[in-house]
């Protein structure tokens, strides 16, 4: 498996990176971390002209706190974010949720904006962001902009990012008090991609009122999603399990599941509820200060 | 289409003319030679393929050698010059697979044995959840495991006794 020849930069700027691909446009790929897209050069399902490599664009790789949000560079790896103290303290659910994805030596490698900009239905990290509500930042010679993630993901492999732009940040809020968030997988045993995984954050009130929540769900469909069905049927509500229960059968509501080997879509339909009650139930759990 | 790239594998300085879609592991096996890491599923999944590129483990199938240019790689051909042998030249982690019989057929043990020195790294004294886990990443057809997380628990002891 050896990928079809292409021409290969290794811009020594982000600037410099941004001029070739609104040079080169279409026939040019970004390769940051190399872990979604080499894959599909050695299937040949990519046939790129020109690769640009940004991978030792080390000024994009950080994890900092910003004007109250928490910024994260794009070439951040897995691991990085995994083992960040300042994200285990302010927003474990992004650590708890790089720590799920493949294993040591590809959290190693991967990075957190070659994954979102690669936008693989089944992967880890949109559930957590969704869920999160964060904003991506899109680098171009024009300038940057910032595009919510809930707009982001557009459909399989296909995401908001338009021609010429490269992903360079990822911002996320900090968890607010009494804010408990979890992520939860049913991962396909061979390549440890998600099944099924769903993303909860739930901030309580007094007398155990559910005041926000967040849902994101990935592996069902062909993108990941919010699912605003079951967010709507648990705020205002007071946190129990049976609430849980009942808003987690909205899970896959509005939603054409995907269907393959290893999960028909009624499986995934009903995985996507199940997880999605286990994730509230922890979300729950944390908001109180437990587990 | 040619690129230039400059690596040091297992202490010594290589400059190569490659192909920028030559993957890591045929540069180390066909162009230098290193014919000790295997390649296996060619998926990133196995991690028969693992080597240490600037002290981390990766799968070098899923690395084009222009991506390592100006790194540090470690194959198991290289790696008892890291820790203090026995005066028998193997790494402590690969005198434990032998005395263990943390291997049948072989394949899968140079990526095992350099999973397994990236978690005694980080932490010396693991447990054998912890060592499962850490391997999570190197598939074995053989032994089933079982012998594997017994030579890294014993290579742990090992290398604590030869520190003090």
């Amino acid at each position: 498996m050896i990928p079809a020849p292409f021409e290969y930069a290794a811009p020594k700027t982000l600037e410099e990176a941004l001029r070739l691909v609104e040079r080169h446009g279409d026939e040019a790929k970004i390769l940051a971390g190399g872990h979604s897209l080499l894959p599909l050069m050695k299937l040949r399902l990519a046939q790129p002209r020109y690769v640009i490599d940004i991978g030792r664009l080390r000024g994009m790789s950080y994890i900092r706190e910003e004007n109250g949000h928490i910024a994260i560079g794009a070439l951040t790896t897995h691991a990085e974010i995994e083992s960040s103290n300042l994200l285990r303290a302010k927003c474990p659910l992004l650590a708890e949720t790089a720590a799920a994805i493949g294993d040591v030596q590809v959290r190693n490698r991967g990075t957190l904006g070659g994954n979102l900009a690669h936008a693989d239905p089944a992967a880890d990290y949109p559930a957590a962001l969704l869920a999160l509500d964060v904003e991506i930042v899109a680098a171009s010679t024009a300038g940057a902009r910032t595009i919510p993630v809930n707009e982001f993901f557009l459909d399989m492999l296909t995401t908001a990012l338009r021609p010429g732009e490269i992903l360079s940040q990822v911002r996320v809020t900090p968890l607010a008090a009494h804010t408990g968030a979890a992520y939860e997988k049913l991962p396909q045993p061979a390549s440890g991609f998600a099944i099924v995984g769903v993303a909860a954050r739930l901030r309580l009130g007094k007398g155990g009122k559910i005041e926000d929540a967040g849902v994101g769900v990935t592996g069902l469909g062909p993108k990941a999603f919010r699912a605003e069905a079951v967010e709507k049927a648990l705020r205002g509500k007071k946190a129990s399990d049976k609430i849980f229960t009942d808003a987690a059968r909205y899970a896959a509501q509005g939603v054409e599941p995907l269907a393959d080997l290893h999960a028909s879509a009624d499986y995934r339909r009903e995985m996507a509820s199940v997880y999605t009650r286990r994730a509230l139930k922890r979300a729950f759990a944390r908001a109180q200060g437990k587990a | 289409m040619s690129a230039e790239i400059q690596v040091r594998v297992n202490g010594k300085s290589y400059e190569s003319q490659i192909e920028p879609r030559l993957l890591l592991v045929h540069y180390l096996r066909d162009v230098l030679g290193l014919t000790g890491t295997h390649i296996g599923c060619e998926t990133s999944l196995c991690g028969a393929c693992t080597v240490l590129l600037d002290g981390k483990t990766v799968k070098s199938c899923t690395v084009l050698a222009v991506q390592a240019s100006g790194s540090e790689i470690t194959t198991i051909e290289g790696l008892s010059a890291q820790a203090p042998t026995n005066g028998n030249g193997l790494h402590p982690v690969q005198e434990a697979f032998w005395e263990k019989h943390g291997l049948q057929c072989g394949y899968c043990t140079p990526g095992m044995i350099l999973a397994s020195v990236e978690l005694l790294r980080a932490n010396p004294n693991p447990s054998q959840p912890e060592i499962r886990h850490a391997l999570s990443g190197n598939l074995c057809r053989c032994t089933g495991y079982q012998h594997i997380v017994q030579a890294v628990e014993f290579a742990a002891k090992k290398m604590k006794s030869r520190k003090r």
